[in-house]
């Protein structure tokens, strides 16, 4: 066990995964010498070589698209998208071609790219800075999609998205970058499935779905409605396509109760996903409608603004008092 | 691998003066032809060695090809028209250009081609009717890329410009000496795919060769709304060269695209071919060109046809004889029967098979609506055997 920032343990990941195969490349933008904008492939092109971390010119769809081709020659490409907001450039390539060609060959050709994107809002970023684009990619076929909320996860995450012979988008949360926690860096044999969810805190009266920053600041707000006699379930979803509903159904057909957040818009988002999904499960289960606390329709607001947009502690809490049918935001708070 | 395959800054400097010769941007480059529309054979300081190895045979072979094709392309059109294929785009008039450049390339070569390539996928060896599978709404694949280096159709355009370019770096880090050879179209010049695939080819040096087949419209389009200057000149903009050709010279553009290819293969990057030639037919068969261009353009291409200028040269240099172009005739018909026979026999594959593909690793979601399909197409089953049980009685 090593005590590492997430930033690092991500960087630890991506360098077993080229110790480890010697087709796994990383392309995207300043990733070489500068290490990328937040340095989370730090040393790995002085180590690896230019041909194995690839400093690309700055075109998003052509990172995505060249990885394709090197993924039908047999390499294992890593695609690094500088900040969530770029990655529309790419969006056809990941859409028409990363998710259809295994399928269009009839598995013929393989496209085991991994494409790394840090995304969310909360460090004061410009605009395009602080997205979640993750919903207009789950809901693709052929491709998979996860968010890594720890460290542990980040470390070894990244190096099942890699041996992952689909396409995979790795989410990773930007603001958590610069968190500690422990992390054995040779988990992997042991490690949980990519697509499996995991209960992070264990609960009996409401089930509280997060993923990626917002796990932490579910795992805080259940401290908080445990001071208040509140037993909530907190589950890290790391896995967005596939859902892993067993685990998240096991949990509401205990507790009732349903709260999903997330920093993306509730309009098509994944909250939306869930709580139907959910409702067609168990809906015998269910004490209340489940709740969505999540970013608003609205477009990212300009950073001296997001503390207004985004899900934070009270909110979420807000949420559970929805669910719980006590008062709350929508009831008045007075009894 | 090492240092020699990095990106490199330099480029070759005389090259690239050579087609700055030109001052004005927007003048017409040269075209290379090395047989005229009457059949005469024209005389290329450059080019003309790159077409020397051509003797009867492969001049007899060629034209073989491009006879075969467009009887296909022909059989392709009626059997849309008779409603037993969705759709299809002709290459009626860009024989020459496919041929020509498809006969020049190696096996280990790839070719990451659009919808229309049906002349190159004759030359890497692609049984034809395959090709057909798509437009028979059976399939949205419809054969093996890796047995015939020669992907599948793209559909989005200028996309597969990149597939091409990521292969080709893939080949650098291998120490390969295989070319990958993008094809698009004077249309699909203008999507940004095919500027990012330029800026990447350059940037890595990479072996791979841009063939543009301007065929002058895009749907309804003309050349003159996609670009101010002739396509080839845009490649002195990316910092390697550009060429055009005859693209109705099948010899001319199996020279240039060979010489496009090795010089690839030797490690000095890319090349964007232009082949100028003209799409005779339409689009597709969905698609109307009387609305939108005159029959006299049409005719003053007919002059032109691919076809006609190598059975001229081949005959007034008694090359080929009645016989051949009998035989080749016959050959042709044939095709054109087994094309469609195959197509009759071409049946959708059962529902459940479209789910097969769709992950590499088993993944929940697609296992549990298979399984729902399943179940709901089970219930069909019972309710018909009832009815047929009620009928019976």
């Amino acid at each position: 066990m090593t005590i590492m920032t997430f930033g690092r343990a991500i960087n630890t990941g991506l360098r077993k995964a080229m110790e480890n195969d010697p087709k796994v490349v990383i392309i995207g933008e300043d990733i070489g010498a500068l290490g990328g904008v937040f340095r989370i492939t730090d040393e790995l092109q002085k180590d690896f070589g230019a041909h194995r971390v690839i400093d690309a010119p700055l075109a998003e769809s052509a990172i995505l698209g060249t990885a394709v081709g090197m993924a039908y020659r047999g390499y294992r490409p890593v695609c690094e998208i500088q900040f969530d907001g770029f990655i529309y450039p790419a969006f056809d390539q990941i859409v028409s071609q990363v998710a259809k060609l295994h399928y269009r060959t009839r598995g013929r050709v393989r496209m085991p790219l991994t494409i790394r994107v840090p995304f969310g809002g909360g460090i004061g970023a410009a605009e395009h800075h602080s997205e979640s684009p993750e919903a207009y990619f789950t809901h693709t076929s052929g491709l998979r999609v996860v968010a890594v909320s720890n460290p542990q996860d980040a470390c070894t995450m990244i190096q099942q998205a890699i041996a992952c012979d689909d396409p995979v988008l790795y989410f990773e949360p930007k603001r958590r970058y610069h968190t500690k926690g422990e992390v054995d860096e040779d988990a992997l044999e042991d490690a949980l499935p990519m697509d499996s969810a995991r209960v992070e805190v264990p609960g009996t009266d409401v089930t509280l779905v997060a993923y990626g920053a917002l796990v932490q600041t579910a795992r805080e707000a259940a401290q908080a409605a445990e001071d208040d006699g509140i037993s909530v379930e907190v589950i890290d979803l790391r896995s967005l396509s596939p859902l892993d509903f067993p685990t998240v159904e096991a949990s509401v057909r205990k507790t009732g109760r349903l709260v999903v957040t997330h920093e993306a818009a509730r309009t098509g988002g994944l909250g939306a996903e869930i709580a139907a999904s959910l409702t067609e499960r168990c809906f015998y289960y269910l004490e209340h409608a489940p709740v969505r606390v999540t970013g608003m329709d609205i477009p990212y607001p300009p950073a001296k603004m997001e503390r207004h947009h985004q899900p934070d502690l009270d909110r979420i809490l807000d949420g559970v008092d929805r669910v719980l049918g006590r008062p709350n935001s929508l009831t008045g708070l007075e009894d | 691998m090492g240092a020699e395959h990095l990106p490199a800054s330099e480029f070759d400097i005389e090259e690239l003066e050579q087609s700055l010769v030109t001052s004005d941007p927007a003048a017409a480059p040269p075209l290379v032809q090395l047989m005229a529309p009457d059949g005469s054979v024209r005389e290329d300081a450059k080019y003309g060695q790159y077409a020397a190895h051509l003797d009867g045979d492969a001049l007899r072979a060629m034209y073989r090809d491009m006879a075969l094709v467009r009887r296909f392309d022909q059989e392709a059109t009626a059997l849309q028209r008779q409603g037993q294929l969705l759709l299809w785009p002709p290459l009626l008039g860009q024989e020459a250009a496919q041929i020509g450049s498809g006969s020049a390339l190696k096996p280990q070569d790839y070719v990451f081609p659009t919808y229309r390539e049906h002349g190159v996928a004759l030359t890497r060896g692609l049984e034809l009717s395959k090709v057909l599978r798509l437009f028979r709404g059976v399939s949205n694949g419809g054969w093996d890329p890796r047995e015939s280096n020669f992907h599948l159709y793209t559909l989005v355009l200028a996309a597969q410009s990149l597939h091409a370019v990521g292969y080709a770096m893939g080949v650098q880090r291998d120490g390969d000496d295989a070319v990958t050879v993008a094809y698009f179209g004077d249309g699909a010049s203008s999507e940004g795919d095919v500027h990012e695939s330029m800026v990447f080819a350059a940037s890595n040096q990479s072996p791979v060769v841009f063939f543009c087949q301007n065929n002058h419209w895009a749907i309804s389009v003309p050349t003159e709304v996609q670009s101010r200057i002739p396509l080839s000149n845009r490649a002195s903009g990316y910092g390697f060269p550009g060429i055009r050709v005859d693209g109705n010279d099948v010899v001319a553009v199996h020279a240039v695209t060979r010489w496009a290819l090795e010089r690839a293969r030797s490690g000095k990057g890319p090349v964007l071919i232009e082949a100028f030639t003209y799409r005779m037919s339409a689009h597709t068969t969905a698609d109307d060109p009387t609305k939108y261009r005159e029959a006299v353009e049409e005719e003053k291409w007919r002059e032109r046809d691919p076809l006609l200028r190598l059975e001229r040269y081949l005959r007034s240099t008694n090359t080929a004889g009645q016989d051949f172009f009998d035989q080749v005739t016959v050959e042709a018909d044939k095709l054109a029967a087994s094309t469609r026979a195959d197509v009759l026999a071409m049946e959708a594959p059962d529902f459940e098979d479209h789910f097969a593909n769709v992950y590499g690793d088993p993944h929940p979601l697609v296992q549990e609506e298979l399984e729902w399909h399943r179940q709901y197409q089970a219930g069909f089953a019972e309710d018909n055997a009832g009815r047929a049980e009620g009928e019976a009685r």
